[in-house]
C-alpha cells in the first residue's frame, strides 16, 4: 500500500477507527440438532480480504450472521473492529456494512430513497443522508437510475445498490455474503473491481463465495469451510499446493490413439496420465510452457487433437482433496435450518 | 428513545412513499371497502331487520370496524416480504432502534386506516348514513377506531413474522379474523343468532368495539362498551407488541 492510498484511507474512514480486524475463535452455533458452526476460527487483518469458501450449507451464511450480530453464537468469541459481537453488538453495528445474497433493497423505493433511508437509520440527518446517497449513486454508476424505483433495476444494478447501501456509513469492516451469486459475467467482473477499489481504500472485507476463481482474485487469505468447520486456510497459492498442480486436458480427434498420447506425454506428467472416452488428463510437472510442449510432442507423434487446455483446480478439486467428498454433497440441512 | 422515534418515522415514511406506486394497495384501501358497503346495504340490507335503526346507520359503524381490523394485513404481508427479501437482515444489521421497523409499519397503517375510514364515512353519508351525536362523540369514535386498528396491526405484525409466505399470512389472517368479525354485532343484531353463537358474539371484542361505535356515532346505549373497546385495544397492544418485537429480534432472513 502506498502512502498516498493510506492517506486516502485515513480520510475516508471515521477518525476513531484504528482497528478494523476480524477475529473469530471457536464459534459454535446450533439450529436444533444441526451444528451449523462447529468451532470456527477466522482471522482477517485490517485492510485485507478474507475469502470464506465453501459449498451451499457449509455454514458460510451462518458465520456471516453471527459476525454481523444477526445471530448470537452458542459459544466462542467474535471480535470485529475491536468490538465484541455479542456484548457490544449495538456499537458494532455502527462499524460494519453487510451486503447479502438477496440484494436487500426496497423495490418500491427509488435507488436514492433506498440509500437515504439507510443513511437516516445510521443516524445521519436527512440532508447529509441525501448527499451521501447521491455520492454513492454516482460512484456505483447508478446516477441516472437513482430516481427510478428499484423494481425496474437489473440484477447487477440491484447488487450495486445493495453494496452501496452497505457503504453508506463508510464502515471500516464490510461483510459480503456471496456478492456475485447469480450475476452475469460482466456484472460480476464490475463488482469485483468495485470491491478491489474498496480494499485499496483500506476497508477490511470478509467475503463468502462458492467460486474458487472469485476467492482467488479478491482474497488475501482463504478459509475453506465445510460442515461448519474450517478445513483449510491460507493464501490461494498455499491451498492450490495442497490440492495439487494444474491439469492438462486433451480432447483427441476421432480415431486418435489414446495410448500413444499417454506414452508421448508421460515425461511431462507428475503422475501417469489418465485416459477416458477420447479425453486424456494429466497433472503437469511444470505449468509454464506445458501447452506448447504438449502440442509439439503430439504434433511430432502425428496425433490429431480437438482441444487442449490447462485446467486450474476447481472448488470441486479442493473439496475432493480436502474432504474426500464433492462440493455439492455439502449438507443442505444447515442452510435450510438457517431460516428458523 | 429519540432514536426510536426518529427511526420509527423513517420506516413509516418508507412504507407510505411506496403507496402511490402500488395501485393494487390503493384499490384495497378505497374501492374494496366501498364495494362491501354497497353490497351489504343493497343486497342484504332489505333482509336484515335492525330494530330502531335503518340498515345503513346500523351497518356503517360495523363495516368500518371490520375494515379497519383488516387494515393491518398490509403489515403482515409487507413484513413477510421484507423478511424473505433480506430487508429485515439489513435493518437488523443497522444501528437502529430495534422496535422501529415494527413501530414504523404499524404507524403507517394508522395513516392508511385513516384514509379508509374517511372513504367509508363519505360513502356512508352519500347513501344515507347520518351521525346523531355531538362532534366530540364523533371524534371520540374516530379515535377508538384508529386505536383498535392500531392494535390489530400488531397482531398482523406478529403473524407476518411467524408464517413462511405472504400466501399463508393471507389465508391464516383471513381464517382468524373473518369469523371474528362476522360472529359479532357488526352486520346483524346478536339477538338474531343461535344461542351458542350469541354467547361468543357477546364476549367478542368486535361486538364491544362496534357497540362502542354505535354509542358514539348513533347515540345507542353504551353500557361498558366504550371503556371495553379501549381496554381491549390496549390489552391487545400490550400482549402482541412485545411478542412481535421479540420475534423480530430473532427473525432470520430470507432464503
Amino acid at each position: 500500500m502506498t502512502t498516498n492510498v493510506q492517506d486516502r484511507a485515513m480520510r475516508s474512514e471515521s477518525p476513531t477507527t484504528s482497528d478494523a480486524t476480524i477475529r473469530v475463535r471457536g464459534v459454535v452455533k446450533h439450529y436444533g440438532e444441526v451444528r451449523a458452526l462447529d468451532g470456527v476460527d477466522l482471522e482477517a487483518a485490517a485492510g485485507t480480504v478474507l475469502g470464506v469458501l465453501g459449498p451451499n450449507g457449509a455454514g458460510k451464511t451462518t458465520a456471516v450472521r453471527v459476525m454481523t450480530t444477526l445471530l448470537k453464537p452458542d459459544a466462542g468469541e467474535i471480535t470485529v473492529a475491536g468490538l465484541d459481537a455479542v456484548r457490544e453488538a449495538a456499537r458494532l453495528r455502527e462499524r460494519i456494512g453487510l451486503a447479502g445474497q438477496y440484494a436487500a433493497v426496497d423495490e418500491n423505493l427509488t435507488g436514492a430513497e433506498n440509500l437515504t433511508m439507510v443513511g437516516r437509520l445510521y443516524g445521519m440527518p436527512r440532508a447529509a443522508a441525501k448527499t451521501r446517497a447521491l455520492e454513492l449513486l454516482e460512484r456505483f454508476d447508478l446516477a441516472d437510475a437513482g430516481s427510478r424505483p428499484a423494481r425496474g433495476y437489473s440484477g447487477g444494478m440491484r447488487r450495486r445498490l445493495d453494496l452501496a447501501a452497505a457503504l453508506v456509513a463508510r464502515p471500516p469492516v464490510l461483510f459480503l455474503d456471496e456478492p456475485t451469486t447469480g450475476l452475469d459475467p460482466r456484472s460480476r467482473l464490475a463488482l469485483w473491481e468495485t470491491i478491489e477499489g474498496l480494499v485499496a481504500d483500506g476497508t477490511t472485507v470478509l467475503l463468502t463465495t462458492q467460486y474458487l476463481d472469485e476467492a482467488d482474485r479478491l482474497a488475501d487469505r482463504i478459509a475453506v469451510i465445510d460442515r461448519g468447520k474450517v478445513i483449510a486456510d491460507g493464501t490461494s497459492d498455499e491451498l492450490k499446493d495442497r490440492v495439487g498442480g494444474e491439469r492438462l486436458e486433451i480432447h483427441l480427434s476421432h480415431g486418435a490413439d489414446a495410448g500413444a498420447v499417454c506414452e508421448t506425454l508421460a515425461p511431462m506428467a507428475a503422475e501417469p496420465p489418465l485416459s477416458e472416452d477420447g479425453l486424456v488428463k494429466l497433472t503437469v510437472r511444470q505449468r509454464t510452457g506445458a501447452i506448447v510442449e504438449a502440442v509439439r510432442r503430439l504434433d511430432d507423434a502425428g496425433v490429431g487433437v480437438d482441444d487442449i487446455g490447462l485446467k486450474r483446480p476447481t472448488l470441486d478439486d479442493v473439496f475432493l482433496t480436502l474432504t474426500g467428498h464433492a462440493a455439492e454433497e455439502g449438507d443442505d440441512d444447515a442452510a435450510k435450518e438457517g431460516d428458523r | 428513545m429519540r432514536r426510536l422515534v426518529s427511526d420509527t418515522l423513517v420506516i413509516a415514511e418508507r412504507n407510505l412513499i411506496r403507496l402511490p406506486r402500488s395501485p393494487d394497495l390503493l384499490l384495497a384501501f378505497t374501492v374494496q371497502p366501498i364495494m362491501f358497503v354497497l353490497l351489504f346495504v343493497y343486497v342484504f340490507g332489505g333482509a336484515i331487520s335492525t330494530p330502531g335503526y335503518s340498515y345503513v346507520d346500523y351497518l356503517i359503524p360495523g363495516i368500518i370496524v371490520q375494515n379497519i381490523a383488516f387494515g393491518g394485513f398490509v403489515t403482515a404481508l409487507g413484513l413477510n416480504e421484507d423478511l424473505h427479501k433480506g430487508l429485515i437482515d439489513r435493518f437488523r444489521s443497522l444501528p437502529m432502534a430495534r422496535p422501529a421497523v415494527l413501530a414504523g409499519r404499524t404507524l403507517a397503517d394508522v395513516v392508511t386506516n385513516t384514509l379508509s375510514v374517511i372513504v367509508l364515512v363519505i360513502t356512508g353519508l352519500i347513501i344515507g348514513f347520518s351521525f346523531s351525536t355531538s362532534a366530540g362523540e364523533i371524534v371520540a369514535g374516530f379515535g377508538i377506531l384508529l386505536l383498535f386498528g392500531y392494535a390489530f396491526s400488531w397482531v398482523f405484525a406478529l403473524l407476518g413474522l411467524l408464517v413462511n409466505s405472504p400466501e399463508s399470512a393471507n389465508s391464516l389472517g383471513f381464517i382468524a379474523v373473518f369469523p371474528l368479525t362476522f360472529i359479532s354485532s357488526a352486520f346483524v343484531p346478536v339477538a338474531s343468532m343461535p344461542t351458542a353463537l350469541q354467547w361468543f358474539a357477546k364476549i367478542n371484542p368486535f361486538t364491544i368495539v362496534v357497540d362502542a361505535m354505535r354509542a358514539l356515532w348513533l347515540g345507542a346505549p353504551a353500557g361498558d362498551a366504550i371503556w371495553g373497546a379501549v381496554a381491549w385495544s390496549i390489552g391487545i397492544i400490550a400482549v402482541f407488541a412485545p411478542l412481535a418485537v421479540a420475534r423480530y429480534r430473532r427473525a432470520a432472513g430470507g432464503r
